[in-house]
């Protein structure tokens, strides 16, 4: 490598380049990456686009999915209109929450123990997080099917079995997340407060918790995401609960309700409105301490 | 393999000191290693073990065990066909997807100023919504009525009776678009991370745009590009949801052998042999690719 680029530059130092072609090359460079990059965003929200169209839409017939019929606010106002989509949404909330925060919690306490401690068994730990995220979800899913059937689990399948998976394939993200940040945190300002006679207990809740903070959330964000949109191993674990994903899934195969795509764009809307939110705030704050 | 950076020596100084850290550490990392213990790893060695039972058994009568590996060689050349077409598609998914999303991560690095957290969030909006109701609208999309069909019909690529929902084609497509974020966002930390100077040096060198990206901006990027292929490629080939909704039975993958086995058939031993091999086709995959790329930091 270094070799190649010392003669390169022998070379290209003997014969230099016309200056005026440089910039423009540069120029064109400069936009084609911009352009392309744009295109790929558009073609990001093509989907989305659909699915708003079809929130719109009133079918004639039962399925009719595929094309646009007639334009109706009514869908809007009729989520729970068809049944089972409200009780399948309430699930998912309730489940994504539960599993957001145990994994949040279990993971980020993981975070800190790898980062801020030394003890023996850390190579085996690190292999046991990585494991996961490299199991293909339908493997993670059939396993704790079988192990659930197995232990006679197979009547109380639902909430609980959900939960158990979710924190389960959410845990590794989480660590993952949250120590990035831990590792990326300047360790003087824990001293400096040890320094200023804060015990440790203070030292962690004044300094350390606050400075993880965004990992932390982070990482929450992650999990609720993973969680709430998770079909694969969801379908193994669920037995007869329906969450949204299930709901949707099930609905593909019998008549197809045009709320489904009300509740996906409202989900956009949120989560996008809840995102710039914090950016905004995030930015106001960042201009205080300035 | 280990996804750890070489961990920074304990700060504590006295001998009791740091024992008391160590008990902490552990009391930190006990609740959550549990949790993978018992929820992931016993239950995958729960299926090595079923993987072997007497196929003759059945869900209903209970299975017994026989150490029967034959279960193995039946479940490979029953669906070996379905293995190289899980990893060719999943393959082909994670180049298309890196090729597509590596100029968008440039872009939001390089040249997006100050809308880059604005345009961050504009890549991870469309995935907001339901991962099915995305890939039910491109049902839509690609349907043989909808405009990409018509379009490509009418430039003549397509045959006037050429389809693209129900095809490889589709199938892919929806694969690249369903794990795009895990490619982006891997790739735009790496590049954001890139020094400026670095290739403004090489641009002072006289080495052209292009063979300063390939010789510093690329490679610099690098473990970007196996963290982010990496967590495209792993969930894609384990997918089957994709192949359930764009294509037909003919472009099913794995995973909906996997699944049909596990959840209509309850033919638990072929299903487990699946899953095992899948589950150790990719580790191996994966182990080799990060010691070839040369990177320990995984994600």
């Amino acid at each position: 490598m270094t070799g190649s680029l010392a003669s390169r530059e022998r070379a290209t130092a003997a014969v230099p380049p016309p200056p005026a072609r440089r910039p423009a090359g540069r120029w064109l460079a400069d936009h084609l990456v911009l352009l392309l990059g744009i295109l790929v965003l558009v073609y990001m929200f093509v989907p989305i686009g659909y699915i708003f169209a079809l929130s719109f839409n009133q079918p004639s017939g039962r399925g009719a999915t595929a094309e646009f019929e007639s334009f109706t606010w009514s869908n809007w106002g009729s989520v729970c209109e068809p049944e089972g989509l409200c009780e399948s949404l309430k699930l998912s909330f309730a489940v994504s929450l539960t599993a957001t925060v145990l994994a949040t919690l279990l993971g980020t306490l993981m975070a800190f123990a790898l980062v801020r401690h030394s003890f023996r068994g850390r190579s085996a730990s690190n292999l046991l997080i990585f494991l996961p995220m490299a199991t293909p979800e339908v493997v993670m899913g059939s396993s704790l099917l079988a192990m659930f059937v197995s232990l006679g689990f197979d009547g109380v399948l639902g909430f609980v079995t959900i939960v158990i998976a979710h924190v389960m394939f959410c845990l590794s993200f989480v660590v993952v997340t949250v120590k990035a940040r831990l590792v990326g945190m300047d360790a003087r300002l824990e001293q400096a407060a040890m320094d200023l006679y804060a015990n440790e207990w203070q030292t962690f809740r004044l300094v350390t918790l606050p400075l993880a903070m965004p990992g932390i959330v982070a990482a929450a964000l992650l999990s609720f995401t993973l969680s709430f949109d998770d079909f694969i191993v969801t379908n193994f674990t669920a037995g007869q609960s329906v969450t949204f994903p299930l709901y949707v899934y099930g609905a593909k195969l019998k008549d197809f309700p045009p709320q489904l795509f009300v509740v996906g764009s409202a989900m956009f809307l949120v989560s996008f409105a809840v995102v710039i939110a914090a950016e905004l705030w995030r930015r106001r704050r960042s201009t205080w301490s300035r | 393999m280990s996804a750890a950076p070489p961990s920074p020596a304990p700060r504590a100084a006295v001998d009791g000191e740091t024992s008391r850290r160590r008990g902490l550490g552990w009391l930190l990392l006990v609740p959550g290693m549990l949790w993978l213990a018992v929820f992931f790893l016993f239950p995958t060695i729960q299926l090595f073990f079923t993987s072997l039972y007497d196929p003759s058994g059945s869900y209903e009568q209970g299975y017994t065990m026989t150490w029967h590996v034959m279960n193995y060689v039946d479940a490979v050349t029953d669906t070996w066909n379905l293995f190289v077409r899980s990893f060719a598609y999943a393959g082909i998914a994670t180049v298309v997807c890196l090729a597509l999303s590596y100029p968008l991560a440039y872009a939001i690095a390089f040249k997006a100023g100050r809308w880059k957290n604005f345009l961050l969030v504009l890549v991870i909006a469309p995935f907001f919504t339901s991962f099915l109701l995305r890939t039910l609208a491109w049902r839509t999309i690609l349907s043989d009525q909808g405009p990409v069909t018509s379009f490509l019909q009418t430039i003549a690529v397509l045959p006037d009776d050429g389809r693209l929902l129900a095809t490889p084609v589709a199938v892919i497509a929806g694969l690249v678009y369903n794990f795009m974020p895990f490619m982006t966002l891997p790739l735009y930390a790496s590049l954001d991370k890139v020094d400026h100077r670095l290739i403004e040096a090489a641009g002072d060198l006289y080495s052209s745009p292009i063979a300063g990206f390939r010789r510093v901006t690329f490679p610099l990027s690098l473990p970007g590009v196996v963290s982010g292929t990496l967590l495209t490629f792993i969930p894609a080939c384990g997918d089957y949801i994709n192949a359930e909704l764009l294509g037909t039975p003919k472009q099913y993958m794995v995973g909906n052998r996997i699944q049909s086995a596990f959840l209509t058939e309850h033919n638990y031993p072929l299903a487990a042999s699946l899953s095992l091999i899948l589950m150790a086709v990719v580790v191996v995959m994966v182990v080799l690719y990060i010691r070839r790329a040369g990177t320990e930091d995984l994600v």
